[in-house]
């Protein structure tokens, strides 16, 4: 069998051109901005028809159909707004800084195409505040971008105007949940709102407002350049196209690759990451960002295909991160680290989710220092109940948003694969691996 | 909790100067003004080296609030400072990635390498994306992959000694 490798096509200009993939005069010396101007010669209604036979899914994390989301927004209420998700911050997901460091016009371009098809006069990218570079990078881009007359006032002589505002966050993981991003940009806390009613009624400034991540964005231009039956045609099931998978941890190559979707966590791993660091065989991996229940080396070969992931394995393919250990790597040690990540980041609104974060985190922390009970692993699983009742995926939820059950999926990994590791912390009195 | 200090003057930052620099632009941007709050927010810091009471009631001025209800939302985020820290705040991820590629064991060195330095503030943050670099850590915001103890003692030594030039505190570039 032939090693798998990249179908870059929304990768293809930043690596063709690692020296100056973020400039208009690189953009535009290939192509950029061509989809927009054919875009801009459509019927809005026939962009978004694009966009649904593409069968294109939110990048984002929930993999939410993007021209289902788009159709929600009600009919002739003005102002609406468009809002980019650029708050990247599950852990191990680093696709989207990626794309606004080294591709920004590629971004604005779908910002263009997408607020076109919705008819959006101004736009909002909400960069997470650490992304110190993206956002500058992006702020040359979109005043690059409207010096060309490419967005402003009569976006390439075509009469429609738009406004694109970077925004910048300032270190808080919730506010990559849509309504807690909104808050933010509101210039308020950063915590979830209760739904109904969804953004695309009641969104940024009570208006109609459509969320959208940054990958799934920056593959419109692909998209209207192509055709949605051209991208609909690669990938598996209702995983269509490409998506960007950020493989870190313990193998020999990681990176951010673009892959068809369909293609085995294995074929990840080995031929396009050089296979694993350090004494094998995989020991878990972790799928889709810190939210994610885990695998075991013996899942190597299930498909990336967001729908049977969940459905066979109870795992998300999530934000596209893939996290791989070797022998040598302590689950509980890991598991403590994203328990600490999940009491830190729980913004407090729920009770569940803030009392819940805090004694998951309590009690993976005596285990791994030695001081942990016989009965602890229920324990925790008790508490992680109270936060996802049935300890299911997908999961229930006692919170508004899904942060609170995103810190169960580990313990209930731990209890699934790890049991016997557990105990023995409890029994040796310590970590035996590291 | 120390504040008004003004910041000393010098390569690394800009003297403190009266009014938030490009308030009104910023406050423009927005259909609300109360939009304007964060960046309002990271202006004061960039200008006074952390987010101070009286920038915060400046802020509250501007957009007319009152000052607990800016510092309601300070206080959420963790990038805004309401403490003085050093001039350059150097952040280290030991998130899942760098947490077996020797990310806590970076952190504890610069912990202990800097711990009395006035200079240099040495905190411990989650993942900043970067997970293909690990160890990664960021100085004033700027990222530094595949760390070891003694690379990034040298380039804080090169941010310190104006070898490289620092990013502002709230991570600004100020040379676009």
């Amino acid at each position: 069998m032939t090693a798998a490798t990249e179908t870059r096509i929304i990768t293809k200009r930043l690596r063709d051109h690692p020296e100056d993939s973020w400039t208009l005069a690189r953009s535009r010396a290939t192509g950029g901005y061509e989809a927009l101007r054919k875009a801009l010669a459509m019927d809005p209604g026939a962009i978004a028809e694009e966009v649904k036979t593409s069968g294109l899914r939110g990048r984002g994390g929930a993999g939410f159909p993007t021209a289902t989301k788009w159709s929600f927004l009600p009919d002739g209420v003005e102002p609406r707004y468009l809002v980019v998700n650029c708050d990247e911050a599950e852990p191990s997901t680093f696709k989207d800084r990626m794309l606004v460091e080294r591709d920004p016009h590629q971004l604005i371009e779908g910002i263009a195409i997408a607020s076109f098809a919705l008819g959006v006069r101004q736009a909002f990218v909400y960069v997470r505040g650490e992304f110190a570079l993206g956002a500058d990078r992006l702020r040359v881009a979109v005043a690059e971008a409207r010096a060309a007359g490419l967005i402003g006032p009569d976006v390439m002589g075509s009469g429609y105007d738009l406004d694109i505002v970077v925004h910048r966050g300032a270190g808080a993981y919730i506010c990559g949940e849509e309504t807690a991003l909104l808050e933010s940009l509101e210039g308020k806390h950063g915590m979830p709102r209760i739904r109904p009613p969804f953004p695309a009624i009641a969104g940024l400034y009570a208006k109609p407002t459509v969320v959208n991540n940054v990958e799934t964005l920056a593959t419109l231009p692909a998209i209207v350049t192509g055709g949605g039956e051209w991208y609909a045609a690669m990938g598996v099931d209702r995983s269509r196209g490409t998506r960007i998978f950020s493989l870190s941890g313990q193998v020999n190559r990681p990176g951010n690759y673009e892959l068809e979707l369909g293609l085995t966590f294995r074929q990840l791993i080995d031929d396009l990451g050089g296979g694993l660091a350090g004494p094998g065989p995989v020991k878990f991996l972790i799928p889709g960002g810190a939210s994610s229940q885990w695998l075991t080396g013996d899942h190597l070969d299930v498909p990336l295909d967001m729908d049977l992931v969940t459905k066979e394995y109870g795992v998300m393919l999530g934000s596209g991160a893939v996290m791989v250990y070797n022998q040598d790597a302590c689950p509980v040690r890991v598991a403590l680290r994203l328990a600490k990540f999940f009491a830190h980041e729980s913004c407090g609104k729920c009770t569940p989710c803030r009392e819940g974060t805090g004694w998951i985190r309590k009690v993976l922390y005596r285990i791994e220092h030695g001081e942990g009970r016989p009965d602890d692993l229920d324990l925790l699983l008790d508490v992680g109940d109270n936060i996802s009742p049935g300890l299911n995926a997908p999961f229930s939820q006692t919170t508004i948003c899904p942060l609170g059950p995103s810190a169960v999926s580990a313990i209930v990994s731990l209890n699934k694969f790890f049991r016997a590791e557990v105990d023995a912390h409890v029994k040796e009195g310590a970590c035996q691996v590291a | 909790m120390t504040s008004g200090t003004p910041r000393t003057p010098g390569t690394l930052g800009t003297p403190q100067t009266p009014g938030i620099p490009g308030a009104e632009e910023i406050i423009a941007r927005y259909p609300r003004s109360r939009s304007a709050l964060m960046p309002l927010l990271h202006a004061v810091q960039e200008r006074d080296g952390h987010v101070t009471e009286e920038g915060m009631a400046e802020v509250a001025e501007h957009l007319g609030l009152t000052p607990a209800e800016v510092l309601g939302v300070c206080s959420f985020y963790s990038m805004y400072k309401r403490e003085p820290c050093g001039r350059l705040l150097v952040s280290v991820c030991t998130s899942v990635s760098c947490l077996v590629n020797g990310g806590p064991e970076l952190l504890d060195h610069l912990r202990r390498a800097y711990a009395d330095d006035p200079d240099v503030t040495v905190e411990e943050v989650e993942c900043l994306a970067a997970s293909d670099g690990a160890p990664v850590m960021q100085v004033n915001y700027e990222f530094h992959e595949r760390m070891t103890p003694a690379e990034a003692e040298r380039i804080v030594e090169a941010y310190r000694s104006g070898e490289l030039t620092p990013r502002g505190p709230s991570g600004e570039s100020h040379t676009p």
